[in-house]
């Protein structure tokens, strides 16, 4: 654990110098030393600083933790780590403070286990229960020079360690900026607070005397940008309090570890409840939206559904939700936005989330209404090829138990990669509306006659756009009444909760990355 | 007919028969309904939840437009026959379409329902051309009652009081004005082939004239496709329209004069008068040789004058009172007679017993305009069946659609009791009962209305929503009493769910810790205030103190049921939770009206003074669809001068014509929409700089 004394801070420590009333005293006998040391780390960089971090709209790291996790819960590790850094006026010690900046310990969250940040990720993984590192930090300290850069790898080498074995979130707080970034990165989700939390490489002064571009650190890494463009976070929060809340909950659909199923939590919704609002959901025009979180809603237990990436990608949805208690990935194509093809982004989306649930024991819930690849030169140059197969391959490798339902098109490469049964899907369930085909009638018409007059589209209609070409061959097991629905999703779960299936030895697959 | 002055009574309007013998006549083998929704429902299916014409022997044929495609109306109909796309001029209302699905499915009678053709000569004459039987009057007294000027003449002439007025066409504004100034103001402005309040509008003024003018003949002619208005004197303060009693008008700013509350017997009334009225409309039958159910309209005023205002020629909208109170079937009647059966009951024959209260439940937020429609998917939809004495006539279910394209109606609730409070009480309870979500709806006002004191006295009048919320609808006032109620269900609905957030099944590889949930602090936000709690658990009971007050709150806690029955110090109440969400916010509908609350734990709430305000869009400069609809006009483009309260566009929905006004003097900096445009609810339509 003693390489890991430099950590990114987590509370926002400016370089101006405070007087510090309190600060830890050389004298004294040891129990005492330990009481005033205890009590100055409660108070982080001092009374001045907290005030300066309200002042900003955001909390301290200790009324942080104190929210997120259960009341009396928290235990606290390293508080009396310092740095030893002794340049610049470092070694002085009003420039020394008890914790060094970070808190890092254990808590429960709704009775279970977590860690909070970094420091406990060696336990974490020994004991299997997640990390949640709450990131609000100027990055390196300069002063510390070559010994900080060290201590960022030995972060993103246990980040990268954890990967898989226990559940990582990044609730960035505040400023995240150079190398620390790449914790959060590294991490499964990363969530953002609106207004306040910033994630970037260079900060705008940086790229000004580089590119010369004129950006403000809200365009460069706010939310915004994060969760609608770059993709980089996977939800933002209005503040800190709602985020840490919505943490809370979210916490609730993870296991603690890739040893634990997934949870069940007590449900009050009928697994045998059926949903009529479904039977009229897809519109009878082939060609009209609807919009595929309200199938996502009306099936899941409670219409809970926490949604990961709402903004970006939005031809997608992915997200966890509880079915008859138990936690699924949820993944839909989404027919309101671009037709719900698959482009770039959405595969890359469906895939990291498809591999997280796989990671961890959740099953996978697939609602597919996707009219395809999107085609052009976009799309080629950006390479949709190996960015589409990212999807495929996550889907193909997945273990946990895959149910799918085709609610309408489910066309060419596309519904081969939507957890079809070729990709060893548990349970492939068509609605009525469904269209498995390699094409949409108009353009398959086109090419098969080349222009030529014909009304042979009414013959591919009836030939294609319906289920049972797919349900004759057994690529779909039913065909099954929408209403239906959450009453089979349940039953099958049940079922597949005992699944076990293995990939060949290897050492690590190679997911075209 | 056999009994003309069964027909006309002032309380009860129709009809005699009894159901068990009529199992055995012989009717029409096959019926088509020229309608759609809850109407056409009640057609095929009786409010005993068994088809009318079904026991009669009946095949139905439904039409309906390529959007209604899966529309209840269909499903229930044997047959089922698409007459033309969405809008009503090209499916509900096209003749050619269904004189042709009544050839193709060989139907031999057409009942017309309410709206649409119901009440449209052309379409009766054409019927009988073909030899169809039109369940309702004949040509002839549709086109002399339909009519508002001629059978204004038509009732001066039986001798019926009618208002003072101009019995003519208006040409135009200027003759508008002209005529209303003869008249005195107010006036009422009224398309001639109008009903159901389209196309009528009340005029204080020059200024109004004209633009009630330009709206009622523009209405008019997309309703009804025809432009003719006539004006006369408006009664203010009447007291009552109609033989019925009528509660009050919709709006306020008199975009439309539709009832949202009916009784029956009529509370204002005493036997004087209705045996006065009931004469004068038996005499305004005879006159136009009737024979069917209708209903004769009159306006009462506070001197107990009452004046002819229309006869509707067809079924009544709030006809289930009148069967509540009477045990008739009416549409079992209607068809009955329109074979050719007499009538064996004579008006005196016609038991009233009990009281009978409808409701108009529609799709459309009560708190803007006192009900501006609103559209969506119904995500989840429950009828308060399970109250004793309840009728719902529907035409929708759970996944239905509310369009644009259609009356925003989603049912009429009816209670039934044996007196006049009875029945109030017993629709309290089934307003509370009713799941509808996915839509705005009106439940909040309609819980409202039927409490309010002055309703309760039976003192209303056409200008009661003005009169009583002079503000707008703003929803329930809470009592200090009930405020503490809805605080300590919210707590404890809170804290059922905190409880449920730990109850993982199996066992864990990690133990889990136990949460000590005793006298848990919390802070709530309702409105303006802020409210300290403390609760402690005791299996399913909560015991909450608000105020120095203790209130133990006892209920399933069934955290997925859309109602939620709930006992506080004995009072039981039903309460539906809307939304929750992981940072304590919280709707709960509470005696009618929805409550936004946000609980917190007393240490989120303490750190929550330190998040940062954020900004709110300055509403002022820009204007907002508030309603989904078409865009007919847009009267700006960017660059011009636009005073406050200039209209700037003009949106359509549901048939109604908004006119779109400018929030304040400025520049318009953008124009988003343009005629022709379909826009929804809160679609940016024009920025002002």
């Amino acid at each position: 654990m003693a390489a890991l004394r430099f950590l990114p801070r987590l509370l926002p420590v400016s370089r101006t110098r405070l007087v510090r009333s309190h600060s830890a005293s050389a004298s004294g006998s040891v129990p005492e030393r330990i009481a005033e040391k205890r009590r100055a780390a409660l108070l982080g960089g001092g009374q001045a600083r907290i005030d300066s971090q309200h002042k900003r709209g955001k909390l301290t790291a200790r009324e942080r933790i104190l929210l997120l996790l259960d009341p009396d819960s928290f235990v606290e590790y390293d508080m009396f780590v310092e740095h030893r850094c002794a340049d610049f006026g470092m070694e002085s010690d009003q420039n020394k403070y008890p914790g060094d900046s970070v808190v890092t310990g254990q808590g429960r969250i709704n009775g279970r286990l977590a860690y909070v940040f970094s420091q406990i990720m060696d336990q974490a993984v020994m004991v299997g229960a997640p990390v949640i590192g709450l990131n609000d930090s100027g990055g390196a300290r300069i002063q510390e020079g070559v010994e900080s850069l060290a201590g960022y790898a030995d972060i993103f080498l246990r980040n990268v360690l954890c990967s898989g074995v226990v559940p990582q979130i990044s609730l960035i707080m505040g400023p995240c900026a150079g190398g620390a970034v790449y914790s959060p990165a590294l991490t499964d989700f990363t969530f953002m607070v609106k207004d306040t939390s910033y994630l970037f490489i260079t900060g705008p002064d940086v790229v000004k005397s580089v590119t010369n571009e004129d950006v403000t650190q809200e365009q460069l890494g706010g939310a915004k940008t994060h969760t609608a463009v770059s993709g980089v976070a996977h939800r933002a929060f209005e503040n800190d309090v709602d985020a840490l809340l919505n943490l809370r909950e979210f916490f609730n659909y993870l296991p603690l570890s890739n040893r634990d199923p997934a949870p069940v939590r007590k449900c009050h919704d009928p697994s045998n409840r059926l949903v009529p609002e479904l039977d009229t959901v897809v519109p009878m025009e082939s060609t009209k939206a609807y919009d595929m979180v309200d199938i996502v809603h009306s099936i899941v237990d409670e219409r809970e559904f926490f949604e990961i990436m709402p903004s970006y990608a939005r031809n997608m949805i992915v997200g966890f939700a509880r079915m008859n208690g138990r936690t699924v990935g949820i993944l839909g194509n989404q027919p309101k936005v671009a037709s719900g093809c698959l482009d770039i982004n959405s595969s890359v989306k469906g895939a990291r989330f498809v591999r997280f649930c796989d990671a961890f024991n959740i099953p996978l819930i697939t609602f597919v209404d996707v009219p395809g690849f999107l085609p052009g030169t976009a799309q080629e140059y950006g390479g949709i090829i190996r960015h589409g197969a990212k999807l495929l391959f996550a889907f193909a490798e997945a273990t946990v138990p895959k149910i799918t339902i085709i609610t309408r098109k489910a066309y060419g490469g596309a519904y081969d990669v939507m957890s079809s049964k070729h990709l060893r899907g548990d349970v492939n369930y068509a609605w009525p509306t469904a269209e498995v085909a390699v094409m949409g009638a108009k353009g398959a018409v086109q090419i098969i006659f080349r222009g030529k007059e014909t009304d042979a589209e009414a013959e591919y209609v009836n030939k294609f756009a319906n289920p049972f070409p797919a349900a004759v061959r057994g690529f779909v097991d039913d065909i099954i009444e929408p209403s239906t629905t959450r009453v089979r999703i349940c039953r099958d779960l049940e079922v597949l909760a005992s699944k076990m299936q293995s990939n060949p030895w290897k050492k690590h697959a190679n997911i075209p990355l | 007919m056999c009994d003309v002055s069964c027909w006309m009574s002032n309380v009860s309007s129709i009809i005699a028969g009894t159901r068990v013998e009529c199992l055995l006549l012989l009717t029409f083998e096959k019926l088509l309904i020229a309608n759609r929704g809850e109407i056409a429902c009640r057609v095929s299916y009786n409010f005993q939840v068994i088809k009318t014409c079904k026991k009669m022997g009946i095949k139905t044929v439904a039409i309906h437009s390529d959007v209604d495609s899966s529309a209840v109306h269909v499903k229930m109909a044997d047959e089922a026959v698409c007459v033309g796309p969405a809008p009503t001029s090209k499916s509900y209302l096209n003749m050619d379409a269904i004189m042709e699905a009544i050839k193709k499915t060989r139907a031999q009678a057409v009942h017309p329902g309410y709206g649409f053709l119901s009440e449209n000569k052309e379409f009766a004459r054409r019927l009988a051309s073909e030899g169809v039987t039109f369940v309702g009057p004949d040509t002839h007294a549709i086109q002399a009652m339909g009519d508002k000027i001629e059978s204004k003449l038509l009732a001066k002439n039986a001798k019926v009081n009618t208002i003072p007025g101009f019995d003519g066409v208006v040409k135009d504004a200027d003759e508008a004005v002209r005529i209303a100034r003869e008249i005195g103001y107010p006036v009422m402005i009224k398309a001639s082939a109008g009903g159901g309040g389209k196309g009528m509008r009340i005029a204080w003024n020059d200024e109004e004239t004209r633009e009630g003018f330009r709206f009622s003949s523009q209405e008019a002619a997309s309703s009804f496709g025809d432009d003719r208005l006539l004006i006369e004197k408006f009664i203010d303060n009447p007291r009552h329209m109609k033989s019925r009693f009528v509660l009050a008008d919709k709006h306020d700013n008199a975009l439309r004069n539709q009832k949202v509350v009916e009784e029956a017997p009529s509370t204002f009334l005493d036997p004087e008068t209705r045996r006065a009225m009931g004469e004068q409309a038996v005499a305004l039958a005879k006159a136009v040789k009737y024979s069917s159910a209708g209903t004769v309209e009159f306006l009462v005023d506070t001197k107990k004058n009452f004046y002819f205002l229309e006869m509707n020629t067809r079924l009544q909208v709030e006809h289930p009172i009148t069967e509540c109170i009477t045990g008739l079937d009416l549409v079992q009647e209607m068809i009955r007679v329109a074979k050719g059966y007499p009538l064996r009951h004579k008006q005196a024959d016609i038991p009233i017993n009990g009281w009978a209260v409808e409701c108009r439940v529609y799709a459309e937020d009560p708190y803007k305009s006192f009900g501006l429609p609103s559209i969506g998917r119904l995500s989840r939809y429950q009828e308060p069946l399970h109250v004793s004495n309840v009728r719902v006539d529907s035409g929708i279910q759970e996944g239905s659609d509310i369009s644009i394209y259609y009356d925003p109606m989603i049912s009429k609730l009816i209670t039934y009791g044996s007196d006049r409070a009875e029945a109030l009480q017993r629709m309290e309870e089934a307003l509370d009962n009713y799941v509808i979500r996915g839509v705005t709806h009106n439940i909040a006002l309609l819980r409202e209305v039927i409490i309010h004191p002055r309703f309760v006295q039976g003192d209303v009048s056409t200008k009661f929503l003005p009169d009583v919320y002079p503000d707008g609808f703003k929803g329930h006032k809470l009592t200090d009493l009930e405020k503490r109620e809805l605080l300590a269900i919210a707590t404890s609905l809170y804290m059922a769910e905190q409880l449920r957030s730990q109850q993982f099944l199996g066992s864990p590889r990690i133990s889990l810790a136990k949460l000590d949930l005793n006298n848990w602090e919390l802070s709530i936000q309702l409105g303006d205030g802020t409210y300290s709690v403390t609760v402690s658990n005791n299996g399913s009971t909560f015991s909450v103190e608000v105020d120095g007050m203790k209130l133990n709150v006892t209920s399933e806690w069934n955290l997925a049921s859309p109602l939620l029955s709930v006992t506080i110090d004995g009072t039981q109440r039903t309460i539906q939770c809307l939304s929750r969400d992981a940072a304590g916010n919280i709707s709960i509908q509470f005696l009618g009206t929805v409550y936004k609350l946000r609980i917190l734990t007393k240490l989120a709430a303490e750190l929550s003074k330190y998040m940062p305000e954020k900004a709110v869009e300055d509403t002022t400069s820009i204007l907002r669809s508030p309603m989904p609809g078409a865009v007919v006009a847009v009267s700006v483009k960017p660059g011009d001068l636009v005073s406050e309260g200039q209209e700037i566009c003009v949106i359509e929905a549901m048939k109604m014509q908004n006119s779109m006004i400018a929030a304040k003097t400025g520049k318009v900096k953008a124009v988003h929409c343009k005629a022709g445009e379909t826009v929804g609810e809160g679609d940016l339509l024009i920025e002002l700089e």
